[in-house]
């Protein structure tokens, strides 16, 4: 009797505890390393002209097979999508070989169809005046979504990588220069 | 024997059109909050009237706070964007409007994944995180 009692309480807990679920709390405090992250994602060039800029920055998206999803030039928006290749060759292969061991144990299992596939990559660049109005600030911010093998979301992250923005922006500058000697 | 039988059938039919009554759209529409309390920690006044430089800032605190921003809109003053936070997608749109002849009001509302964020705290992040880029005090709304 006094089990069966033990093992009601603990499942009216668990009934509550469900019920209780909330979202998660603190998303939307300002991170630590925020201004090392504008370091990163941000550049300055030196001129006036938002909209020379705003356009070399659609060019270089179009340059790296983006497309225009969203822009509000007043602002300073261009928001891009671009799909592509995920995969991975060496995480194929440790797959297929785990598939392979586990059929000759006689079990079955499918870690060939949890291999990222295809990835979406978006990209929110904003180009706005700085402080004291003489100059252009230039920042970008990248995500992406991917999907395995099996059309499941297996991963979704923002791109802290250096080289994507450093590649990003010497893309930029080079726009830039190209579309102010009008090549 | 007959007459039980009928009232089994009268529950069973009554069962069916009662099951068909209960739809999930209206689901959509449940809040937890009041209408007020929620207007009340989605919205603060600044002292402002530039209405593009507010919108701006409001954009560089979402990238600040690792958000991509998808839309915006300087007529509307709607800015949309989205974070990721685990497998959950965190969405978020804040608007930009005047209020009276010298302030801005500024408000938010957030989602994560189909749970709509009825809580204070977070949204009092939002607003420091707005204010620290303004160098503006933000002010509670009746």
């Amino acid at each position: 009797m006094k089990k069966m009692l033990k093992f009601v309480v603990i499942l009216m807990i668990c009934v509550f505890a469900n019920g209780c679920a909330t979202a998660p709390k603190g998303f939307l405090k300002l991170p630590d390393n925020y201004l090392e992250k504008r370091q990163l994602e941000m550049r300055i060039y030196d001129t006036k002209d938002e909209n020379k800029i705003i356009s070399a920055v659609a060019g270089v998206l179009q340059d790296l097979s983006f497309t225009l999803d969203e822009s509000e030039t007043e602002l300073g928006l261009v928001g891009a999508s671009k799909k592509a290749d995920a995969s991975n060759a060496g995480q194929k292969t440790l797959a297929f070989l785990a598939d392979i061991a586990s059929a000759m144990s006689g079990t079955s299992s499918n870690n060939l169809g949890n291999c990222d596939d295809v990835q979406l990559v978006k990209a929110a660049v904003i180009t706005k005046p700085t402080l004291k109005k003489n100059k252009t600030a230039v920042r970008v911010t990248f995500q992406r979504v991917v999907w395995n093998v099996n059309k499941q979301i297996s991963k979704v992250e923002t791109l802290n990588d250096p080289e994507i923005y450093k590649k990003f922006f010497d893309s930029l500058s080079k726009a830039i220069f190209l579309e102010a000697n009008e090549i | 024997m007959k007459k039980l039988k009928g009232s089994y059938l009268i529950c069973f039919i009554l069962l069916l059109v009662l099951c068909g009554c209960a739809t999930s759209g209206n689901k959509a529409f449940q809040t937890n909050e009041s209408q007020v309390a929620l207007r009340s920690m989605q919205t603060r006044a600044f002292d402002s009237t530039d209405k593009k430089l507010m919108m701006q800032t409001v954009i560089s605190t979402l990238q600040d706070l690792d958000f991509v921003v998808e839309k915006a809109d300087l007529i509307l003053g709607s800015v949309t964007g989205a974070k990721y936070l685990g497998n959950a997608v965190v969405a978020m749109t804040v608007t930009v409007r005047p209020r009276g002849e010298k302030q801005l009001l500024v408000r938010t509302n957030a989602q994560i994944g189909i749970t709509s964020v009825e809580d204070p705290e977070t949204y009092q992040d939002f607003f420091t995180a707005l204010g620290k880029s303004l160098f503006l005090t933000a002010h509670n709304v009746d």
